[in-house]
């Protein structure tokens, strides 16, 4: 049981490390121009030169992956980081206080919650328009009352422990308490909230721009290449099959530390 | 009986604010339907005897009220772009997104039980690891990308059905549900492994309880107490967990229908929002809102009627 506890948390940092090294790189170098054409090299499989294949223009599908997955990764930690830090800042004050707020405000998060996160953000993207900006506006919004609802738990529960008090008899500001005492504590429910956050942020992102309402070109993410994936899946399979696994492992490897994080502390059922 | 009928209450508070707020906010971006629907090139006399006509110019309250009253009578205004009645236009697409929804709601369930019991049972098995890592995978897979395989595998490479021509449903109602089934499929298998994991924890837990030891040392063996004791007190989280998949069951559908061409509710949504036609839009959201409350009550209805400590106010776990 031990030793399987830090296999996930193991795995998954592996994995995760090694797809953001190629992510990273992918900012810097791809193996091809993703944009360079070439009229000879259409539809090829994937083999030793193209390790993806190329698509109906000739372009190198590992390269366009790398560069897709890196706009994804992009858009997911910029939605993760709105999310955390508003829902950290709410629910540290309606934890920590309490009171009508914090009553009235957990009712409204409580129905937020309860909504689909695509949905709603297929409603404020039909308000705002589409684009790169957009998307991480709107998921920024609609993962902000989940991280919320973790903190303020953390939080309401940390409130009378013996080590706040006696900061508090130090004469320690509200604020130096709930962010520098308080939140190195909240660690252990919010950092599987910010695994199970990122993955659902690639997976609305990928799913709302293989709509056609997410990023739109000539951004391409992962979810946009593949819906131009999809129109060539009988001539070009394997595009569809790249840049689908991006998608897969990404989530996979965040899931996997998520899974080891959550296991770590004592078999916590999901955050 | 007081707790059914507080919640049913509950459901109608919040869609009428639910329906308010869809309300306002699309007719705060939606601008003057009555230039949408004729055109920038229209006269202004045109424009105005339009609005008239359309009731435009009646307080804002007033024309909520008729238009929710139109979710009862029917009349929820005209589309812009199809030029036909917004709730035939919806009728149309509605069976089909519900049908898809429940058939992959159905899959989870039968597969998902089943196998999330059988995950506890085995969770000291040497396999385990194995299990959940598998497990994560399955969470893993986005339903368009499992659709996009499938209609690759099963529809190009096989023939087991025509990619982009849905069956209707009077014409041929058995390859309906046949080709309902892969997007359904697409749909379920990351829930079924979410749910999966959602019962082994919950079953875990109560397995480790004071009750259970107890039943255990009266002479139980761990099979009955799992099938008597403990399935019991995990049914009112799951159903929780389960209303909530019935949500978003619903957003999969949306999307799982742009793969398969299923002509439903997910593809005149994402046209309409193409279009701007903000009356299709408007009606769409509020219906899918008042599947996610709706999918919840019935959740707390039912998680209320095998725990009735829920009945307090306590939480559904």
């Amino acid at each position: 049981m031990n030793r399987n506890k830090k296999g996930y948390l193991r795995a998954g940092l592996i994995l995760t490390c090694v797809l953001f090294a190629l992510i990273l790189l992918g900012f810097f170098w791809t193996p091809y121009d993703p944009t360079a054409m070439s009229g000879s090299e259409k539809f090829l499989g994937p083999s030793l030169r193209h390790i993806m294949g190329t698509d109906n223009f000739g372009r190198d599908i590992f390269s366009r992956v790398l560069k897709g997955a890196g706009l994804t990764a992009v858009i997911a930690l910029s939605t993760v980081a709105i999310g955390a830090v508003c829902g950290t800042i709410v629910g540290a004050l309606t934890g920590y206080f309490g009171g009508k707020v914090d009553a009235v405000l957990m009712r409204f998060n409580d129905a937020m919650t309860a909504f689909p996160s695509m949905l709603l953000a297929l409603v404020l993207i039909s308000v705002l328009g589409s684009g790169k900006y957009n998307v991480i506006l709107a998921l920024g919004i609609v993962f902000t009352p989940s991280f919320a609802r973790v903190t303020r738990s953390a939080y309401a529960s940390l409130r009378d422990a013996n080590y706040v008090k006696s900061a508090r008899l130090m004469g320690a500001g509200r604020a130096r308490i709930l962010f520098v005492h308080l939140l190195p504590n909240t660690m252990q429910v919010l950092l599987p909230a910010l695994t199970i956050g990122f993955n659902n942020a690639v997976l609305a992102e990928a799913s709302m721009s293989y709509l056609g309402i997410g990023v739109t070109p000539p951004d391409a993410s992962l979810g946009y290449m593949l819906s131009e994936a999809q129109s060539m899946i009988a001539s070009a399979p394997w595009y569809a099959v790249g840049t689908g696994l991006m998608i897969v492992l990404l989530i996979f490897g965040v899931g996997l530390i998520g899974e080891g994080l959550q296991r770590r502390n004592g078999g916590q059922r999901y955050a | 009986m007081k707790y059914a009928a507080r919640k049913i209450l509950m459901l109608l508070v919040t869609m009428v604010i639910v329906s308010f707020l869809a309300f306002l906010a699309f007719s705060l971006i939606s601008g003057d339907p009555a230039t949408a629907m004729l055109g920038t090139e229209a006269t202004p006399e045109k424009v105005a005897a339009l609005r008239e006509e359309l009731g435009l110019n009646r307080p804002l309250l007033a024309q909520y009220g008729t238009w929710v009253l139109g979710f009862f009578t029917g009349n929820l205004g005209t589309s812009y772009s199809y030029r036909m009645p917004v709730s035939s236009l919806i009728g149309q697409k509605l069976p089909l997104t519900l049908a898809l929804s429940l058939l992959s709601f159905l899959l989870i369930l039968v597969v998902a039980v089943p196998l999330g019991i059988r995950s506890a049972r085995q969770s000291e098995s040497r396999l385990d690891g194995v299990h959940t890592a598998l497990n994560q995978l399955f969470m893993a897979l986005p339903p368009f990308f499992t659709g996009i395989l499938l209609t690759w595998l099963f529809g190009i490479l096989l023939h087991w059905f025509t990619p982009g021509k849905f069956p209707i449903f009077s014409e041929h109602p058995g390859l309906f549900f046949w080709n309902l089934l892969f997007p359904a499929i697409a749909v379920a298998i990351p829930r079924i492994a979410m749910t999966v994991r959602m019962l082994r924890s919950t079953i875990l837990h109560e397995m480790n309880q004071d009750y259970v030891r107890t039943a255990i040392s009266r002479g139980n063996d761990r099979v009955g107490v799992l099938y008597r004791h403990v399935l019991k007190n995990a049914m009112a989280p799951v159903i929780a967990f389960l209303a909530q998949t019935m949500a978003e069951v619903i957003a999969g559908s949306i999307v799982v229908e742009q793969v398969f061409a299923v002509p439903g509710l997910g593809r005149l949504l994402l046209a309409s929002i193409g279009n701007r036609d903000w009356p299709v839009v408007e009606v769409i959201v509020v219906i899918l809102a008042f599947w996610v409350v709706l999918a919840n009550t019935i959740g707390d209805l039912l998680s209320q009627r095998i725990d009735p400590r829920l009945r307090l106010g306590g939480d559904a776990r």
